[in-house]
């Protein structure tokens, strides 16, 4: 090969790195500005142009929003139910998916199809019907409404990761339990579920996510106990910037955090394999 | 041991969860029906539907929304594409890099709506820049109603946050096709674009069908993100459903918007189904 | 250690017959292997036996014990996968702890016997280790170590070595057979290897479509095949089979094959003159052919085709009459493509196989159980 293609191909690699930092920027650069206006003073969040490299750092904005009026009980109310869904979707839908990945049976076919198509449901849309009919029950502006909504909305992912996690687990190990002493319960207990638990616990982390981001539904459902999404989206054209801004950055951060915590399990449960 | 053998043991774990999806899943969509075409008093009407149909906002919430999907989703589509390949490409630290990219997928549609209006509001941080390069000399009205502006920011906020969706399933996809395929066209003469081209999209067919449809359906129920950035200035199908509901406490209209969004929904799958029928044996 | 005996079992998957009307007796201490290509059945009849299948029919027999509708941890058996199916968020040692601890044996005894199993396999070593720290090797070695540790009555094994690589197989073969005999355990073992198979069993039953073809001593199935299938299956190469027909001349009975005669010796000619129909398959195994440079009366000529020299042996295909036979020489014997070259079978080694059945024309009856 001549010398001059070696070059070139240093030059296009170069541009491909170029072009995957770039990307990365562009979403990261969005995440770095919310959180520096989160950590601004209010006078800074009013003044402008506003500096990309913040002279002070202040708890100030954060401090206000946090103790303005209903924001830390909405902020009790969405992890209340974030913990709600993950435990709910988990209990339901982990035996449904261990079913799925060890039985075969009749219907499975049509369950796993029925599933499937949940997912084109634009779930939301649920909550007007539904709530409707909490009022009639007397449900409504009840924390445990909105987890109920957010389960139905989980449920299906959960279901199929969970079924992909067991899938995970050889059968073959969970024999070898029964034939060495176990009852079927007990191979479960002392062989599959500690595998399986890394992968459940991922899912069950990312069932909090999507929980804890969730505005339409649970504006819907609630009136004086709102959880911080729905808190925020309320007010959001009453608020100003300082609250708007803080606001946005607590809805973000723990949701960030989380994921990076189990972003390998997630990764396999999607079927993405890093190098 | 009984001589039965029938074994309802898969049937008792299933059991939870069917009942659960069918009194929270199916039963309010019935409901929904329910309500978006019969009166109160139980006698079946289109009234609803008439009025949705004649309703002032209604046609502007539609094309809105439509107009939003079309700008959106082919830039996502590319974009995810590029960020995918780029992840095949075996590039030194592409871990890390798989994960900033994934990153938008913890990010609730408000909180990226809160972010690029920060971004785009008149004292925010594009104004900023703009300034500190000499562009402007005073903060521009971006987000002015009048203006297309608003618009972009929201399509922007979209594409910033909804890409890692359609990117992680295309990745997936990705790399489920073995390598076999590109080497041996590779081997056979073709270069980088043609491999991608023939090889790599056709057999990337059902992830793309996969993640379009999925990704459609998300934004046929977009709202957060545009009340955000555009208040009370730019409406969709989602907000009028949530309108309808909250301030004019007509949950009958509400639900009809909510059958609406669902009809194009389900349309739209439909129609990425024929579209890019993805024959058997292409499923590998 | 136990007897192990199933009667008239039956497993269908669907429509398909996995295990139909199978009898089977292992005795106490015995070694027996169930050999047969894939999907024979043998995998399915080791699983009724240790009851991770339900049989659809039939009885099974664990020392004398009616466990037919026993799980499997009620059966007192112990089994070593294929996959080995070593645990692997346990350490070596609780592996192989694992059946003794669910029989809340107490902790001194466990110690003792996980220590007396992990020196038999030569992995005390290794027992403060995950599995994923382990070789595939190491790893067989613990499941077997788990299995011998547990105080079962039998010992079954479903194609262990079949994931080794060749080198490792050929050495954990002869490990296991000196370990197996020193523990004196009764095994079933599963392999589709008809190599393992003549080395480790006492007795192979050789299945094919869900049912025993044969089942007897190594050197009976190698040497007297109940069918075409298994005289193909057994042996490398598999038996030559050459068609034949039956002939009386000069009151003599003769067999003509291969383009010549031979004559069969007289046990045999008792059972061929008894035939409706003259036609018969002449089985002879390659080294049971003699190779010579000229003529002779009984001997048949061949032409040479393909020489492959196997360092210990010459195998060559040779063209006889309308057909192929493949033939076992010494390995300095010479030979070209296109030689002419004369071969005598030998008679006492033939099988005589009925063309009609692919049944092998007994004249000694094999035990079946």
């Amino acid at each position: 090969m001549k010398r001059k293609t070696s070059y070139s191909r240093l030059v296009v690699r170069g541009l491909v790195y170029l072009v995957a930092v770039l990307i990365a920027l562009w979403i990261l650069i969005p995440i770095y500005l919310i959180t520096i206006a989160a950590f601004s003073p209010k006078d800074v969040i009013y003044s402008w142009p506003k500096s990309l490299f913040p002279q002070t750092i202040s708890l100030e904005t954060l401090k206000f929003f946090v103790s303005a009026q209903y924001v830390l009980p909405s902020l009790r109310n969405s992890v209340v139910v974030a913990l709600l869904t993950l435990v709910i979707s988990l209990v339901i839908g982990a035996p449904a998916g261990y079913a799925l990945a060890r039985y075969i049976f009749r219907g499975k076919d049509i369950f796993r199809i029925m599933i499937l198509s949940t997912r084109a449901f634009p779930i939301v849309i649920l909550s007007i019907p539904l709530a409707v009919t909490f009022m009639k029950w007397g449900l409504y502006d009840n924390l445990i409404s909105v987890a109920i909504l957010h389960v139905a909305m989980a449920l299906p992912t959960t279901i199929l990761v969970t079924s992909s996690v067991f899938v995970g687990v050889s059968k073959e190990l969970e024999e070898a339990a029964t034939v060495f002493g176990c009852s079927r319960v007990q191979a479960f207990t002392r062989v599959a579920l500690p595998l399986a638990l890394p992968g459940l616990a991922a899912s069950a982390i990312f069932t909090f996510v999507l929980s804890w981001n969730e505005v339409f539904a649970a504006t819907i459902l609630t009136l004086q106990n709102r959880t911080l999404p729905a808190r925020l989206f309320i007010q959001l054209a009453a608020s100003p910037l300082p609250f708007r801004f803080a606001g946005g950055f607590f809805i973000l951060i723990p949701a960030i955090t989380f994921m990076f915590f189990i972003r390998r399990y997630l990764f396999s449960l999607w079927g993405i394999t890093l190098k | 041991m009984n001589l039965k053998r029938f074994n309802w043991e898969p049937y008792l774990l299933l059991l939870p969860s069917a009942l659960y999806l069918v009194f929270f899943l199916a039963w309010p969509m019935f409901q929904a029906f329910g309500l978006a075409f019969q009166a109160d008093d139980g006698h079946l009407t289109l009234d609803y539907m008439q009025r949705m149909f004649s309703d002032v906002m209604f046609s502007a919430a539609l094309i809105n929304t439509v107009k939003l999907i079309i700008a959106i989703v082919p830039l996502q589509f590319i974009l995810a594409l590029v960020m995918a390949l780029l992840m095949m490409e075996r590039l030194r630290g592409s871990d890390i890099l798989v994960y900033i990219y994934s990153i938008p997928l913890a990010i609730s549609d408000l909180a990226a709506g809160i972010i690029w209006f920060s971004i785009f509001t008149q004292r925010g941080y594009l104004n900023s820049l703009l300034y500190g390069l000499g562009v402007l000399d005073k903060p521009f009205l971006f987000l002015n109603y009048q203006s297309n502006w608003p618009f972009a920011a929201i399509v922007l906020a979209e594409v910033w946050r909804a890409t890692s969706i359609v990117f992680v399933i295309l990745v997936a996809g990705l790399q489920s096709i073995p390598r076999d395929y590109a080497e041996a066209a590779e081997v056979f003469g073709a270069n980088w674009f043609t491999r991608v081209w023939r090889v790599t999209l056709p057999l990337l067919r059902p992830s793309i069908q996969t993640a379009l449809i999925l990704r459609t359906i998300l934004a046929v129920q977009m709202f957060a993100v545009v009340v955000a950035i555009a208040g009370r200035g730019m409406t969709v199908l989602a907000n009028e459903a949530y309108r309808w509901y909250s301030e004019y406490r007509n949950p009958h209209l509400a639900a009809t918007y909510a059958m609406f969004i669902l009809v194009i929904s389900l349309g739209t799958a439909f129609i990425y189904l024929r579209a890019l029928r993805v024959k058997e044996e292409m499923v590998l | 250690m136990a007897e192990i005996h199933v009667e008239s079992v039956r497993k269908t998957f669907g429509k398909v017959k996995a295990v139909w009307d199978v009898d089977l007796t292992v005795h106490d201490r015995e070694f027996v292997v169930l050999l047969g290509p894939s999907g024979c059945g043998k995998t399915t009849l080791l699983r009724c036996i240790a009851g991770l299948e339900q049989v659809d029919q039939g009885r099974v027999f664990i020392g004398q014990r009616d466990v037919t509708d026993l799980p499997p941890r009620r059966r007192q058996i112990a089994m070593v996968f294929q996959n080995y199916a070593v645990f692997p968020h346990l350490t070596v040692f609780e592996n192989v702890a694992f059946g003794l601890r669910m029989q809340h044996r107490p902790k001194d005894e466990i110690k003792k016997r996980v220590q007396s199993a992990a020196e038999l396999l030569h992995i005390e070593n290794l027992l403060d280790r995950y599995p994923s720290q382990l070789s595939g090797g190491q790893r067989q070695r613990v499941a077997v170590a788990r299995a011998i540790a547990v105080d079962s009555l039998v010992l079954l094994m479903d194609e262990p070595l079949s994931n080794l690589d060749a080198l490792l197989r050929l050495e954990m073969r002869a490990e296991l057979k000196r370990l197996l005999r020193e523990i004196e355990a009764t095994t079933l073992y599963v392999t589709h290897d008809q190599v393992e198979a003549l080395s480790l069993g006492d007795r192979i039953a050789v299945m094919r479509d869900g049912q025993i073809l044969q089942y007897d001593t190594p050197l009976n199935v190698y040497d007297k095949p109940a069918d075409l299938f298994i005289g193909g299956f057994i042996g490398n190469p598999p038996m030559n089979f050459l068609d034949g027909e039956v002939r009386t001349e000069d009151g003599r009975l003769i067999v003509r094959t291969g383009g010549g005669e031979i004559y069969p010796p007289p046990e045999a000619s008792a059972v061929l003159s008894r035939l409706k129909e003259p036609s018969v398959l002449v089985g002879i195994r390659a080294e049971n052919i003699e190779t010579l440079s000229a003529p002779a009366e009984d001997a048949l000529q061949a032409t040479v085709l393909v020489v492959e020299p196997l360092g210990s042996h010459n195998l060559i295909t040779m063209q006889l009459g309308p057909e192929q036979i493949k033939v076992n020489t010494d390995a300095d014997f010479q030979a070209q493509p296109g030689q002419t070259i004369w071969l005598r079978l030998n008679t006492d080694k033939i099988r005589w196989i009925d063309k009609a059945s692919g049944r092998a024309l007994d004249y000694d009856v094999s035990p079946q159980s």
